[in-house]
């Protein structure tokens, strides 16, 4: 019994090293060399602190902002030690009047009566989501520009630049990232206060 | 649907159809003894194992013997998964300072019934998560303790698969290989090399990799952002190339730093079915005829993409109770459309529906969209796919010994149906056989049925130890009416199913939960592991028999349709009443608009 057993321990030690020590190790050591920057979060920078991780969404309320997609990751979204989804059904009523609020505030606020886009108004899987679609940017551009004083012409011309393709062409959605977009504007239309 | 969604799918079946032979050409080599192109730089590793561990690499085992490995195998990695758990706030690399006085705000405490069912998790390949990975876990456990386990159950699959197969190959023998020998074999000339180049691939794409503590970032609105850390893409890689699919992260695949893009996500993907689809070729090359293996890829590649257009037909057409309230559920070019909800805009509608699909047919588990979140018959497919018995494509080994198990069971009723006694590739098909596929296929579906039948009625007190302040097994769920059943009846069949998904509303993490959903766990692997390699050892002492005109051939088209028919209809009597009273009732209240 014992003999047969005694293989089993010494695998098990065996590969705790070669593959939870010895694997992730050379990886670490590989990556922080030749990718630091990814290896690292992606993290993006202004005046010498970090700002956030250009992979990672981040909450934005003020008018002069693009706003990002509701977040159910921690107690008031946008947790990044927290992700998560709202994993509430199609059939749930909560969920239900979580959008029919966020709709009618988000056509007060964009000043429109059409339908919205979906990903607008519903909660990403991982409550991180980078992305809006290029539809959800587009119909926030009259508002930004208002608050920026700047015409709504030139906030689409930066959604339109900060539009990511399909990869490969063919490969999940097109898409704009939020805090990068985000970071542009207050390159290019800084709020004079 | 869009013409783009569905080109993604086709793309994605034909390059796993072509990546099957290459990969089962290799494996088939590896576990024969063959020489490959890997030998010259890793047989000295494969060596070093052997002598290090006390194998001798010419030594067979008869089928208890194996058997008895795979349990010892398996009950070491246990202990050793729940201790380093346990003890990780004395041990290094935990950074965020979990299980200590000093840990932050937001974490979990390591419960021994949450150190049980993690540990159970990922021995027996399931990696349902009932832990929150940046909430709870150290680096330290991330990584000699789950990820380890992603390479050691992943492998001991493999293992068991390649020794059913001898025993179909094998004649007039006693033994079915070497537990030890497989197991080294997967890890080191299969495991290793395709992690280490997958976790290279997905760290220069994002996928992030270090051992830093977590970032402060003030965003800029001027709030505090705590960016979680860690070492993810060691894990990434082998948690898929393995069909593990525990996330590092809560979110597991649906988080950016496992998964950043829609190029990442698709190697996921193909991460998931590679081996898996690669097996049934080296089945049919271990067995002596290549059109076996094929007969079993068309099997379960018919099955898949049922699957995959059925979920995204439904999350495409989305939910009519959104689109009442002015929600647009047509795709665009500038937006996706659909159920968006639980969804990440990079992938949209038909990458999630195609991941999810595969993600529950492989039993990986993985997912990149909150699977509590789709539409009721997008939610059944993975219902289905899981209760059907993890067997298209299913987890590497765990789908093809499952699958084989069908194969002896379609066998047996279409000698039934005729009359004869059943053969499948010249092996009569006797009582022995038969007894044991049935003993695995009642034990899985009766846990799966009895304990979702016991959570949906048992009731606790307030604060009791067993279900904290939730009271009843019905207070943990997220959802109300059908939806809520179907939380109870997805968390069981993950893990009878080994899948390790989840319809994550539900609240798990209270020892009832942890406790049932682990002893489905256990019985879910090992009884379906013990009964399979117990056919393969008697299988093997047969004699093959010659091909005569009253053969059922089981490489043609006839062969697959009655394969598939026996996965539905096995999979549709046993679970067709518990899926009425979820996801299709649930369908139908839906459109009529009622809401819980």
């Amino acid at each position: 019994m014992w003999k047969q057993m005694m293989p089993g321990l010494r695998m098990t030690l065996l590969l705790t090293v070669l593959t939870g020590l010895i694997y992730p190790g050379v990886v670490t050591a590989i990556c922080q060399m030749v990718f630091p920057s990814q290896a690292n979060g992606s993290l993006v920078y202004r005046g010498g602190k970090v700002a956030g991780s250009s992979l990672i969404g981040q909450s934005f309320t003020r008018p002069e902002y693009f706003r990002p997609r509701p977040s159910a990751a921690g107690s008031d979204g946008y947790d990044a030690s927290a992700s998560g989804g709202s994993n509430l059904g199609p059939t749930s009523q909560k969920l239900i009047d979580r959008v029919k609020a966020s709709a009618e505030k988000a056509r007060v606020e964009e000043k429109i009566t059409a339908d919205l886009p979906a990903d607008m108004l519903t909660a990403s899987a991982s409550g991180l989501d980078p992305h809006v679609s290029p539809a959800s940017a587009q119909l926030q551009a009259p508002r930004v520009a208002v608050a920026r004083g700047a015409s709504t012409a030139a906030i689409l011309s930066l959604v339109e630049q900060f539009t990511e393709g399909r990869d490969l062409g063919f490969l999940g959605e097109p898409r704009v990232n939020v805090l990068m977009l985000n970071l542009e504007l207050d390159r290019k239309f800084p709020l004079t206060k | 649907m869009t013409g783009n969604g569905l080109f993604q799918i086709l793309i994605y079946l034909v390059m796993i159809v072509a990546l099957a032979k290459p990969m089962g050409v290799f494996m088939g080599r590896v576990f024969a003894g063959e020489r490959t192109f890997l030998h010259p730089l890793l047989r000295p590793l494969e060596r070093l194992c052997y002598a290090l561990a006390g194998v001798r690499e010419e030594a067979e085992q008869r089928w208890t013997q194996y058997a008895g490995s795979v349990l010892s195998f398996s009950f070491f990695s246990f202990l050793f998964v729940y201790a380093l758990q346990r003890l990780q706030g004395m041990l290094p690399l935990n950074p965020a300072a979990f299980s200590t006085h000093r840990a932050p705000a937001n974490a979990t405490a390591m419960t021994p019934d949450l150190a049980f069912n993690t540990a159970v998790s990922f021995v027996t390949n399931t990696n349902w998560q009932s832990y929150v990975g940046e909430t709870t876990l150290s680096y330290l456990v991330q990584m000699a303790a789950l990820t380890v386990q992603n390479f050691a159950s992943a492998a001991a699959g493999v293992a068991i698969a390649i020794a059913l197969i001898r025993g179909f190959a094998r004649q007039q023998a006693s033994s079915i290989g070497n537990f030890w020998v497989d197991l080294t074999r997967a890890v080191v000339y299969i495991f290793l090399p395709l992690s280490l180049a997958g976790a290279l691939f997905l760290c220069s794409q994002g996928v992030i990799q270090n051992l830093a503590p977590y970032t402060q970032a003030t965003t800029l609105e001027g709030k505090t952002q705590v960016i979680a850390q860690g070492p993810v893409a060691s894990q990434e890689a082998i948690k898929m190339i393995g069909t593990n699919g525990g996330g590092f992260f809560n979110a597991n695949s649906a988080h950016p730093f496992e998964n950043p893009t829609p190029l990442t996500n698709f190697v996921q993907m193909l991460m998931i079915f590679l081996i898996p689809a690669g097996l049934t070729y080296t089945f049919g090359r271990m067995v002596g005829d290549t059109r076996q293996g094929w007969a079993l890829l068309a099997a379960m590649s018919v099955l898949f993409l049922c699957g995959v257009l059925i979920v995204y037909a439904a999350e495409q057409s989305g939910n009519p109770n959104l689109s009442k309230i002015g929600v647009l559920s047509a795709a665009s070019d500038t937006q996706p459309g659909g159920n968006m909800e639980g969804k990440e805009v990079r992938f949209g509608i038909a990458a999630t529906a195609l991941f999810a699909t595969i993600t529950t047919a492989a039993s990986c588990g993985a997912v990149i969209g909150m699977h509590d979140s789709f539409t009721p018959i997008g939610g059944m497919v993975p219902l289905f796919n899981m209760q059907s018995g993890e067997v298209i494509f299913g987890g590497t080994g765990a789908g093809l010994y499952g699958m084989l198990l069908f194969a002896i069971l379609a066998v047996f009723i279409a000698g039934l149906m005729v009359g004869r006694t059943p053969e499948y590739l010249g092996k009569k098909i006797e009582a022995k056989e038969v007894k044991m596929a049935m003993l695995a296929l009642i034990a899985t579906s009766s846990v799966i049925l009895l304990f979702t039948g016991a959570s949906s009625v048992i009731s606790f007190a307030k604060d009791s130890h067993w279900n904290g302040s939730y009271g009843a097994a019905t207070g943990n769920l997220n959802n109300g009416g059908p939806h809520g059943f179907a939380e109870i009846l997805y968390a069981y069949s993950s893990g009878a199913g080994n899948n390790g998904s989840a319809f994550a509303g539900i609240s798990a993490n209270t020892p009832w939960y942890n406790l049932t959903i682990g002893l489905s766990m256990l019985v879910g692997r090992f009884l379906i592991i013990i009964p399979m390699l117990a056919a393969a050892g008697s299988l093997a002492a047969k004699k093959k028999l010659a091909v005569t005109t009253g053969t059922l051939p089981t490489h043609g088209p006839l062969f697959v349709t009655l394969l598939i028919g026996t996965v539905i209809i096995v999979g549709a009597l046993t679970f067709f009443p518990a899926l009425s009273l979820s996801p299709i009732v649930e369908h139908f209240l839906m459109l009529e608009g009622r809401l819980f």
